[in-house]
């Protein structure tokens, strides 16, 4: 009797603890009244908002060795790999065939100019392009995710041409499965 | 009492309100203050004559109605609101009013009126409007609100002087939504804020450390659909603006986007690229069935529904550069609605259904621009270079959107024939994405 309550307990908390967790910090409030709630996010009423949060980015990523550059760049309104982008590529997909335990995200860029939504698909198409790219050279699309930032995640904040180049990109972002 | 009915949108809003003035200070500290300023007015703006109300009643009147009233009138460019100290007479009833007396200092319209306490806590507002030449009233009524609702009477004020006097309805009584940004590359935090049209009493109802976008109204204007990257990809949600309550509505494989609700708000058209490129989808919100209207291997997004609900426009670049498509609302008779320069993008039906606004670009500038769908002539609505996001005001007298200003992501207001234009600012961080609300529910005059 007394063993059946404390599992229940238990289970209890352990549910308590999943209900807790995976919840990223993502604040939804009511302009009125404060009872939001939400799948994984954190909810406030209008105003509440609490203390700053660290990217949720962050995870088990790692970066790729320091001889391999990880960033493919673009012309404006084009996912084009040109023959010096191709040289990264190919680097990258040596990289992965040499270490199969490896697997990579690769995020799609784009610069501020021209709609958000927009470039959000150029984001994707450019990420594609990557991946159709390191499929030829031996890289199979199962160790291989794609995803888009469109012009949210720039590297570069100005409004310029320097800070538009760097930011049409592709990042290979690293997960190492070991 | 018999005067002080309000309907449901009345009544939330004071809530809204309330809840506002309780958390002003932290409202204040999220750096989401807006200010408007008028870049350009028109040239023969309409002479008018506001005598400030009088008011009766203990202490300080809680808003001062009849300067929101000016302040709104003189933000839309129409106006020149004449100086309070060139006035011959102060006038608050009818009886008082000396058309002489503003003939003389070449006011053309007149307004008058009062505040007068009437416990426990109810303001009776009174508001007259002349036509100095005639000698006519035009306008004349009668509110009582409580405290709450003092600035939403002095907008619908505004808003019925703006329409006898312009013969279009105003859209003071309206709020905007918008994204700001603030901190760095690495540490960014994205606010989706909801502020009367006058950027008064800013609200944060969803915060996160990643990208948000693309907020959209829901026709009755209780809902918000946006795009949030909280999973770490495009994911569309739906959040009650009033209870902060929202769902999850499209997390596919692939990007999630570009929500725009049907005029019924039963329906959400969607660009999704769970086919592996990003097609526009229509989802029944009652059951979330999906109908898939496009069927291209190109980009296919920012679908906007017309007004009727016949046709949706959206963006493609199927022909090699992005440019503006019509097609029905069941993906038939797809037709290409834009044929100038190699990106137009973004479009947004006006509440009439004769104009889209959109994005172009020329010589390297990407411009809000107007095409007017009767003789698709593109008339280029701004001379900033980097503009997004346009939609209409529910009136359609206004383009909102948002632009880069000496460095800043600031959003900017454009009338339709391009004689006025406002900025509006934040005091720290960017602000962009701009959405208009539809109108509000009207409070209850006699």
């Amino acid at each position: 009797m007394k063993n059946k309550a404390i599992i229940s307990l238990l289970a209890l908390f352990a549910v308590s603890l999943a209900a807790c967790g995976g919840h990223e910090a993502v604040k939804p409030s009511g302009a009125a009244a404060g009872q939001g709630a939400g799948q994984g996010a954190e909810a406030s009423g209008a105003g509440q908002a609490g203390g700053a949060q660290g990217s949720a980015l962050a995870g088990q990523q790692q970066q790729a060795p320091a001889v391999v550059l990880h960033t493919v760049h673009f012309a404006f309104d084009s996912s084009h790999i040109d023959s010096t982008n191709r040289a990264i590529v190919e680097a990258n997909a040596a990289y992965m065939n040499a270490n199969p335990q490896v697997t990579v995200t690769l995020q799609g860029n784009t610069d501020e100019r021209g709609t958000r939504e927009y470039n959000l698909a150029l984001g994707e198409r450019r990420a594609q392009s990557v991946k159709r790219m390191m499929r030829v050279l031996g890289v199979a699309s199962d160790r291989m995710k794609t995803i888009s930032f469109g012009a949210e995640r720039p590297v570069a904040l100005g409004h310029n041409r320097a800070a538009w180049r760097l930011n049409r990109r592709v990042d290979f972002v690293y997960s190492n499965n070991n | 009492m018999q005067h002080s009915i309000f309907k449901a949108g009345g009544r939330w809003r004071w809530r809204a309100i309330l809840v506002g003035l309780c958390l002003a200070a932290f409202a204040q500290s999220a750096g989401a203050v807006l200010t408007i300023e008028i870049t350009k007015g028109l040239e023969n703006a309409l002479p008018i004559a506001i005598v400030p109300f009088s008011w009766s009643g203990p202490g300080a009147l809680p808003q001062d109605v009849s300067g929101i009233i000016k302040a709104d009138l003189v933000s839309s460019g129409r106006f020149d609101a004449l100086p309070v100290k060139d006035f011959l007479s102060m006038p608050h009833a009818d009886k008082d009013v000396v058309f002489k007396d503003w003939r003389l200092i070449k006011a053309e319209a007149l307004v008058i009126g009062s505040v007068r306490a009437l416990p426990p806590g109810r303001y009776q507002v009174q508001f007259r409007l002349y036509d100095v030449f005639t000698q006519k009233q035009l306008a004349g009524y009668r509110y009582v609100v409580s405290a709450g609702q003092l600035r939403t009477v002095a907008h619908q004020i505004s808003d019925i002087i703006y329409q006898k006097l312009t013969g279009v309805p105003g859209a003071f009584d309206t709020r905007i939504a918008y994204i700001t940004r603030s901190g760095g590359v690495r540490h960014p935090v994205f606010r989706l804020q909801v502020a009367d049209s006058d950027g008064y009493d800013p609200r944060t109802i969803l915060r996160s450390p990643q990208p948000l976008l693309t907020p959209r109204w829901s026709p009755d204007g209780t809902r918000l659909a946006y795009v949030s990257f909280e999973h770490g990809h495009a994911v569309v949600y739906i959040q009650n603006v009033d209870t902060g309550q929202r769902w999850k509505v499209a997390d596919f494989r692939g990007i999630n986007s570009a929500p725009a609700w049907s005029p019924h708000g039963r329906r959400l058209a969607l660009s999704l690229s769970m086919s592996g490129h990003p097609e526009i989808y229509v989802m029944n919100l009652s059951d979330g069935a999906l109908k898939q209207l496009t069927h291209d291997s190109a980009i296919n997004t920012e679908p906007s529904w017309s007004p009727d609900g016949r046709y949706i426009a959206f963006t493609s670049d199927r022909s090699g550069s992005p440019q503006i498509f019509r097609m029905t609302a069941d993906g038939e008779d797809v037709t290409r609605l834009t044929f100038q320069g190699n990106y137009n993008a973004a479009p947004s039906y006006s509440p009439n259904g004769r104009m889209i606004t959109l994005i172009t670009e020329q010589q390297g500038g990407f411009h809000a621009a107007i095409l007017h769908l009767r003789d698709s002539d593109l008339q280029i609505l701004t001379n900033t270079s980097l503009d997004e996001s346009p939609t209409f005001a529910p009136n359609g007298q206004m383009v909102l959107y948002a632009t880069i200003v000496h460095g800043r992501g600031v959003l900017a207001t454009v009338s339709v024939d391009g004689n006025v234009r406002q900025l509006i600012k934040t005091n720290e961080g960017d602000v962009r994405e701009p959405a208009w609300s539809p109108f509000e529910h009207q409070l209850q005059a006699n």
